[in-house]
């Protein structure tokens, strides 16, 4: 008797068995993991050029050494999740061009600018935070290769988040000036990092199914709730000040009540009139095409090598 | 685009090389040095195997129940198959 794949797989995914490359998927189980993990890798591509415009600029060769790191590893991230990507049978190349055409999208949260080194810091304690927030749940996704990926990733952005943190302490102790840099670096940063959750659980339609293929183990709402909960003491401890006047303890629900986030925003940022969406882009473009000689010359020598030892 | 490779990579000396993940490179030098650079940035490994991906055989998921079956029924092949009367000692 012929089973029906669909509830095997099913099956399958509902008794924590992980789901690997060679075998039976649903067309759109696939089509939304590519869709997920390759705009997952773009953002963590993206990601590395906020950060990069500080590197030369960093305050001390212990904090220079830290960022370079960091940003080293956000490439790291993206390389261990285009290769997870491709697993599904999409080739890199169609990925990357997805990339520089503007056809795929990345994390909204790198189109804002970072305009002080305490921007170093907030990006590392929130858009880290958020980021671990939403990928820790991730290790657990039912697609192998991106759980294993994931785990990689998770291990790796600790540092990243305890790194930023420790930028914002060091700069809530000094003077006055170094003070309002670092809320004035928060102010800008929170509600970006609020959206990196996406659209609220009743505007997020893709959701439940992903629930139900256990990519997705919780709601955005559920993340960006947890994420409020652990990171307003953390603001409190060096004395800055979440900048929502409607953020207060609920002691019913024992969460934080927080303001309403503008969506408007995050849709024009999406797609493509956020401030630095046309720059971060054109950079990946001119990254690209200027590596060409270099990605020719090493298929030359390869090639020329291989003659040889023939 | 460069070939695909597959990255093993031996965690600690005494221990096999495992399996990682893949990565794009134009020859096995490149890709061991990438691997390295990717798969080893905080002392995950003592070595480091390639292997173009195109190399690599696999057995047919979808035939893997028949694939495997011939070890389904051999419980004879464990200890614990085997009676032995508890005062024995050292088996
Ligand atoms: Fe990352
Ligand atoms: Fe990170």
């Amino acid at each position: 008797m012929e089973v029906n794949p669909e509830l095997l797989f099913q099956g399958k995914i509902d008794a924590e068995v992980k789901i690997e490359p060679r075998d039976w998927m649903p067309p759109a189980y696939r089509k939304t993991l590519i869709r997920q993990i390759s705009q997952h890798a773009h953002s963590e591509i993206v990601g590395m050029l906020p950060e990069g415009n500080w590197i030369t600029r960093a305050p001390s060769l212990r904090r220079k050494a830290a960022l370079l790191a960091k940003v080293q590893d956000e490439a790291g991230h993206g390389l261990y999740l285009y290769a997870a990507c491709e697993t599904l049978g999409v080739d890199r190349e169609t990925l990357l061009n997805e990339l520089h055409s503007g056809k795929a999208k990345y994390s909204s949260i790198f189109n804002y600018p970072t305009l002080t080194w305490a921007d170093m810091g907030a990006i590392g304690w929130l858009v880290d935070g958020a980021a671990i927030m939403n990928q820790v749940p991730l290790c657990r996704a039912s697609y192998g290769p991106y759980a294993r990926a994931m785990v990689r990733v998770c291990k790796e952005e600790s540092f990243h988040q305890r790194q930023g943190y420790e930028i914002m302490m060091t700069l809530t102790k000094g003077t006055e000036a170094q003070k309002r840099m670092a809320q004035d670096a928060l102010d800008r940063w929170w509600w970006p990092s609020l959206m990196m959750f996406g659209p609220s659980d009743t505007d997020s339609p893709n959701s439940a199914q992903s629930m139900k293929w256990k990519i997705k183990r919780f709601s955005n709402d559920e993340l960006r709730q947890r994420f409020v909960d652990y990171t307003v003491p953390q603001a409190e401890f060096i004395g800055l000040r979440v900048p929502d006047a409607d953020l207060r303890w609920n002691e019913e629900r024992q969460h934080y009540d927080f303001g309403a986030i503008d969506w408007e925003e995050f849709q024009q940022v999406l797609s493509g009139n956020g401030p630095c969406n046309r720059e971060r882009l054109q950079a990946r473009v001119d990254a690209h095409e200027q590596g060409a000689w270099v990605r020719e010359a090493a298929t030359a020598y390869a090639q020329k090598h291989q003659r040889q030892t023939v | 685009m460069w070939p695909l490779w597959e990255v093993f990579i031996r965690s600690k000396q005494g221990l096999d090389h495992k399996h990682v993940g893949s990565l794009h490179a134009a020859d096995a030098q490149m890709a061991i040095e990438a691997a390295r650079d990717v798969y080893t940035r905080r002392m995950e490994g003592v070595s480091i195997w390639v292997v173009e991906s195109k190399y690599i055989h696999a057995s047919n998921p979808d035939d893997s129940a028949a694939f495997f079956d011939p070890a389904n029924d051999k419980v004879y092949r464990h200890p614990t198959f085997y009676q032995v009367p508890d005062e024995i000692e050292h088996m």
